[in-house]
């Protein structure tokens, strides 16, 4: 073990969505305030705390109804699904894993993407869903995202990102980690078409996702709260040995330290979004 | 009856010969040792192979970025700094002649003993350190010199200052800077691939892979502790998630192997600095000659394909 000691993993914190161990939380339970909420009662305050203001996660569709002018999303791509080009097999195989995550989340996996009007400006959306798998990002992600892209490119829209995950997905092995750079690549031609990408952090956005797209929105704004770290916190204590400050990789101290463009509370975002969509509008569409 | 281990060399073997090899690099050598490993077969099961290489990968006296610096370029020079705040010694940049021309080098740099480990972070760049490649690329882009890239770290530094500099945004913007570059680029993957701080450095037309390299999204003692939560598991991890070189190749991940002395780079480093330099300008000459645009184009084209959805 000597040559494995200080070798970790610096792409991915957790991998699956924060399991309720007995005695922790209830999920509609403010982590900020002990706040308990029904779940009716969060849909209307967008997931957020109305007594501290703690920003609760928000799945996928949720988060496109919460943006997206009414009845103007249209998905595509649903219908891509991983293939397992490792035959992975850790404690269970990673096909098993897929399956469930599918009908856990009701998703094909960890985004959804399609076309959509933010305050009547046309744009695609490409949303990731932390529930599915942690939202890692595998061969599907990657692809769903670069699509995204091109159909910008080609509608000559802007491309808005809300991304959520805790980086690449181990199961695909060195496949995931080129994820990296094939979205890299698509966000190269969607710049040379003279599209633009606004990308928005949501906690969390960790690993490979912050270290590839999330990063190189030409706006690139967080929610409060929100940690974004290309190391897990958990992973940074075990391997240094320091002790982390309160605030850290939270979207606040990457504010702090020139990372980020703005930190858009959740009731802010949509009307956020609109203005700058309109300020990138170059009349192309 | 042919046992699973000669069933599976057999296959590899069918799968490299029916690849698109690079001259000079692994290709008739690979083909050559599983030919004799299939003559000697022996019952070893591949994780044993794939837990070799992830040795062989760390072992302490395998050659270095440096190392193969001083055997393959001539009159190189150090380019120090990222002219923003430091100069990261886990990453080395410079210029020098390779085969008569001029290129810009980037690589990790491990140290060897306590004080150069220490000195060099154990090969795990801060923000600054991929800050220091983008310099040195852009100032290849600005006078037409090729790049090449030694690849060789556990990952990225985890730690609060390189989080608080930034360690997320600048492997990305390192990967941006890469995939828009007019000139020639080749990567080489020398000892670790380690994860998003490999790729920062490795994007590039043609990106190669030593023999007994590894090339993973996460260590196994990572993968092992997530996914087996014990990091002794590291063996079943590095198994599952196949980081050798020649599952990267069939995987589509590099574009070629450089073979390595018998025994592994450590052995005999200027055989292995030999091979190394005759993989890397066989690389340069297929790309040298087009044109920057068709080059960049062919580049994005590459990723863009990387990945494997189910047909159904």
């Amino acid at each position: 073990m000597s040559s494995g000691q200080g070798r970790v993993d610096v792409e991915v914190e957790s991998k699956r969505p924060d399991e309720p161990s007995p005695g922790e939380a209830h999920p509609n339970t403010c982590r900020g305030c002990g706040s308990h909420y029904r779940d009716d009662e969060l849909e209307q305050t967008l997931r957020v705390c109305p007594q501290c203001g703690h920003h609760f996660r928000v799945r996928a569709r949720e988060r496109i109804e919460q943006l997206a002018d009414p009845g103007s999303f249209a998905e595509v791509d649903e219908e891509l699904r991983s293939a397992d080009p490792l035959s992975f097999f850790d404690l269970r195989p990673y096909t098993e894993r897929l399956a469930e995550a599918e009908i856990e989340t009701g998703l094909g996996d960890a985004i959804v993407c399609g076309s959509a009007k933010i305050e009547g400006e046309e744009c695609q959306l490409a949303v990731m869903d932390f529930a599915f798998m942690g939202g890692s990002m595998g061969s599907v992600v990657g692809e769903k995202f670069a699509r995204a892209c091109e159909r910008a490119s080609s509608d000559g829209v802007a491309l808005v990102s809300v991304s959520a995950s805790g980086g690449a997905r181990m199961q695909e092995g060195i496949l995931a980690l080129m994820q990296l750079p094939k979205s890299i690549c698509a966000i190269d031609e969607l710049h040379e078409s003279g599209g633009a990408l606004l990308s928005v952090l949501t906690h969390p956005t960790t690993g490979g996702v912050l270290a590839s797209f999330a990063s190189l929105g030409d706006v690139v704004v967080a929610e409060p709260g929100a940690l974004m770290s290309f190391a897990g916190p958990r992973v940074v204590a075990q391997t240094t040995r320091e002790k982390l400050p309160d605030d850290f990789g939270l979207a606040e101290s990457n504010y702090r330290f020139g990372h980020l463009d703005a930190i858009v509370a959740r009731s802010e975002l949509r009307p956020t979004l609109g203005r700058l969509l309109r300020l990138f509008d170059k009349g192309r569409g | 009856m042919p046992g699973e281990a000669e069933m599976r060399l057999r296959e590899r073997l069918s799968k490299l010969g029916g690849m698109k090899l690079l001259r000079g690099t692994k290709l008739s050598g690979e083909l050559a040792r599983l030919q004799e490993q299939l003559d000697h077969i022996r019952a070893d099961p591949s994780a044993e192979e794939i837990w070799q290489s992830v040795e062989l990968a760390r072992h302490q006296d395998r050659p270095y970025t440096l190392d193969y610096v001083e055997r393959i370029l001539d009159d190189f020079f150090e380019l120090h700094g990222d002219r923003g705040r430091a100069d990261d010694h886990a990453l080395v940049t410079g210029v020098g002649k390779l085969g008569g021309r001029t290129v810009v080098l980037v690589g990790h740099q491990k140290g060897r003993d306590l004080k150069e480990r220490a000195n060099r972070n154990f090969g795990m760049a801060y923000p600054e350190g991929y800050r220091k490649a983008m310099r040195a690329m852009a100032l290849a882009d600005r006078h037409g010199f090729p790049l090449v890239t030694l690849v060789d770290t556990p990952g990225a530094y985890p730690g609060v200052a390189a989080e608080q500099h930034g360690q997320g945004g600048a492997i990305a913007r390192s990967q941006a800077a890469m995939v828009r570059l007019r000139v020639p680029t080749v990567a080489c993957v020398i000892g670790e691939g380690g994860s998003g701080g490999a790729i920062a450095i490795a994007v590039a037309d043609r990106v190669l892979m030593q023999e007994h390299a590894i090339y993973s999204v996460i260590s196994p003692e990572g993968c092992a502790a997530i996914l087996w939560r014990d990091a002794g598991e590291a063996r079943k991890a590095a198994a599952a998630f196949k980081p050798d070189a020649v599952h990267c190749l069939e995987l589509g991940v590099v574009d070629g192997i450089v073979a390595e002395p018998e025994g592994g780079a450590h052995t005999d480093p200027d055989a292995a600095a030999q091979l190394l330099e005759q993989g890397i300008l066989a690389a340069l000459e297929e790309i040298e000659s087009l044109d920057s645009d068709e080059r960049r184009r062919g580049r994005r084209a590459k990723y863009r394909v990387m990945g494997v959805l189910a047909t159904t």
